[in-house]
């Protein structure tokens, strides 16, 4: 396959590769941190996740025409703005959908299934009711646009750089909240052991509450990035709630640190495969040998040690 | 009522309907009537034809995946049926239409159509998009006998007495386009890729062996299938820069589609001097996926918004005074526009609503009014139509480059091509 190449293109294209590998490690860590706070520490598996990511691309969307409206001249920077608002829009619609409907089925994870399975259908129609059933084209200021040019051959993607500088400031933020901070303490305590945290003063409600709408919430900003790299329409988010899953189960669906090497583990197959292989037999490999290694270890790559 | 036709057993409704009718008759001056036939000599099998209208269905998902490429030919199929209903509708009688969501959902399009031909016995559907809704609903109108207009290019292999097919099947839209970036190009190596499902592999398997054995010198150095949806092109990428193709043949949809090209515009390929040619991005596509990340393409298609012929003036205006300035209107939305008006042309040709008439009558049927230009009806029950290439801009719009100079035959069963 080589034979032809000089060896200043094949080392161009393999740098070029391993960047994409850390591309698609980190649009896999991202999409996936948020469903590795919810059903992860909190036990919900929640299939509207992509629905959430959408209300995140929506709103970058929305942004952007206002923007592009009213203050033309700072689209170059609308872009933290709607992250930011994408943020609070997700993390709200979380806060209300756990206080109508997932609140009365901690104790019946399988039924969480169902709900918010009807859930993401529901939202798919609303996207469609209110912006209609044709994808949207977000636009994004020119400056994340294109690619970097490091050598005569090799190019890097500006995209994917924001991409990975974004997902290592998020998983820095969330991994500091979970293990560092006194909120966090509370979280990992209520979903150990609920009635114990409950007796000793937790208000596990709101912790509650609170958990799942961060989770949303880093669903919305992964959504918002990836308007960079995918679509935008009312469907859009039903691309990434298998891959999100699978990260997160293989990772061990309880530990942030299972979640980042199962995704690193995961991306780097696939797009080695990729290369080597065609596109869906990747995948093919790439999903086989998971099934292979989860019948090994059941529990994922990492898991927490507790006493059963 | 004894000058009947023997077919038609007159119910007692219609009877009733006829006689509280007559005092109404003799009023009105025999010339009203001149031109409009009665209906027991053009509805003989039962369809729903009244004296001032006849009901007609569509057929298209308003929900779930698919509504999002479905829109535009619903909206195309309405348009026309306004249109004809302003010029006095079909044999004296005004269209109804009934619609029914197909749910992007295969045996909910089956069963919609199962309702469309038995309950309200539609004389004529305007309808679906994928190909797996056609194949659910081919069976359903075989069975009960009903006249479907199909407007999506899709990938051949396929024709029905019951169907008339109003897009390009894969020759009609493939070879033309290859021939011409072969000549004007100089193209020699081609890179395909695809969406892994039906359509894209059959028109590949097309392009590939027309590419091997009918361009000269000219080689696939590349073939590639992705899931549906898939969402990340870099290694592909990578490995197209690598081989360097003269050539990028992409037939990649849906939401894939978009993620492609904005990851091709990351990845630094600049599309005015790479040649892309697609198949399956129409300006509904480049909608979503933003004019500028897709400027510099060629499309090879049928028809494109921008085309520059009187049909085509009338036609866009139109379309964007009932559904917006704001909507676009692709290849398929134009070939869902024609199915209600060769409906039309070809039940006045035949004089009659009946399917097996009208499914004799089609061939030959020629609209003149056609936005792409003019069309005819082959013997196949597909379309000749000219093929056209087009160059994306960024604002969303095709410049016309090229076109056939003859209209292309359609033939589903390309021999040497399967």
């Amino acid at each position: 396959m080589f034979g032809d190449y000089s060896l200043g293109d094949l080392g161009a294209i393999f740098a070029m590769q391993g960047f994409a590998g850390l591309i698609l490690f980190s649009v896999f860590l991202l999409m996936a941190l948020g469903l590795a706070i919810i059903f992860g520490q909190m036990g919900v598996i929640n299939m509207a996740h992509g629905e959430f990511m959408i209300l995140g691309a929506y709103v970058t969307w929305l942004t952007s025409l206002l923007f592009e409206r009213f203050i033309p001249a700072a689209f170059s920077g609308y872009f933290f703005i709607a992250m930011v608002l994408a943020f609070f829009a997700s993390g709200a619609l979380g806060m209300l959908v756990e206080w109508a409907l997932i609140r009365h089925l901690y104790r019946r994870p399988l039924d969480t299934l169902l709900a918010t399975w009807g859930l993401s259908l529901i939202l798919q129609q609303a996207y469609r009711s209110i912006f209609g059933a044709r994808e949207v084209g977000v636009t994004l200021p020119d400056w994340m646009m294109g690619s970097m040019q490091v050598s005569d051959a090799i190019q890097i993607p500006i995209n994917g750089v924001f991409v990975m500088a974004l997902t290592l400031l998020i998983t820095c933020g969330v991994g500091w909240v979970m293990y560092f901070s006194r909120w966090g303490k509370q979280v990992r305590a209520v979903m150990q052991n609920r009635v114990m945290a409950g007796a000793v003063g937790i208000n596990t409600e709101r912790v509650d509450r609170y958990t799942f709408a961060l989770g949303c919430g880093v669903a919305g900003i992964a959504g918002s990035a990836f308007t960079m790299i995918g679509s935008t329409g009312p469907t859009s988010g039903q691309l990434y709630i298998v891959d999100t899953f699978l990260v997160v189960v293989f990772g061990g669906a309880s530990s942030l640190i299972g979640t980042i090497a199962s995704a690193f583990t995961i991306s780097q197959a696939q797009s080695t495969l990729e290369f080597f292989l065609s596109g869906s037999m990747a995948k093919v490999i790439t999903l086989l040998a998971i099934v292979g290694i989860l019948m090994l270890r059941p529990q994922g790559l990492f898991a927490l040690k507790i006493r059963k | 009522m004894t000058d009947e036709p023997k077919s038609g057993r007159p119910s007692r409704r219609g009877l009733l309907k006829g006689m509280a009718a007559l005092p109404a008759l003799s009023l009105l001056p025999r010339s009203a009537f001149a031109d409009v036939p009665a209906t027991s000599a053009i509805d003989t099998t039962g369809l729903a034809v009244t004296d001032t209208d006849v009901t007609v269905g569509i057929l298209h998902s308003i929900t779930g995946t698919m509504a999002i490429s479905e829109t535009g030919s619903v909206e195309a199929e309405k348009l026309a049926i306004s249109q004809i209903n302003d010029q006095g509708g079909v044999l004296g009688r005004k269209i109804k239409f009934v619609q029914e969501d197909g749910a992007s959902d295969w045996p909910t399009f089956a069963e919609k159509a199962k309702k469309l031909l038995v309950e309200n016995k539609c004389a004529a559907v305007f309808g679906c998009w994928t190909s797996a809704s056609r194949k659910a609903v081919l069976p359903v109108f075989e069975q009960y006998n009903g006249m479907l207009y199909y407007p999506t290019f899709y990938e051949g292999l396929e024709q029905s007495k019951n169907v008339i097919y109003t897009g390009q099947e894969a020759t009609q839209q493939i070879i033309a386009g290859l021939d011409w970036v072969n000549k004007t190009k100089n193209a020699k190596t081609f890179y395909l890729l695809g969406s892994d499902y039906i359509w894209p592999r059959t028109s590949n398997k097309i392009a590939r062996k027309h590419i091997e054995n009918h361009l000269t010198d000219a080689k696939v150095v590349g073939e590639e299938y992705f899931p549906l949806g898939d969402t990340q092109f870099n290694s592909v990428i990578n490995k197209i820069k690598l081989k360097k193709p003269d050539v990028i043949y992409a037939i990649i949809v849906g939401g894939s589609n978009v993620a492609f090209y904005k990851q091709l515009k990351a990845a630094g390929i600049d599309l005015n001097k790479q040649t892309l040619l697609t198949i399956s991005v129409t300006e509904d596509e480049i909608d979503g996926i933003g004019g500028e990340n897709i400027v510099g393409a060629y499309a090879c298609m049928k028809y494109f918004e921008s085309l520059n012929n009187p049909n085509n003036k009338v036609f866009v205006p139109a379309f964007h005074k009932m559904w917006g300035d704001k909507t676009v209107i692709g290849d398929v939305t134009q070939a869902a526009y024609l199915g209600p008006w060769l409906w039309k042309l070809t039940a006045e040709k035949a004089g009659s609503f009946d399917i097996d008439k009208i499914a004799a009558a089609s061939p030959g049927i020629e609209f003149k009014g056609a936005p792409e230009g003019y069309v005819r009806i082959h013997e196949n029950h597909h379309l000749w139509s000219k093929t056209r290439v087009g160059r994306a801009r960024s604002d969303g719009q095709y410049d016309l480059i090229y076109e056939t100079a003859d209209l292309v035959e359609p033939n589903p069963f390309p021999k040497g091509y399967q």
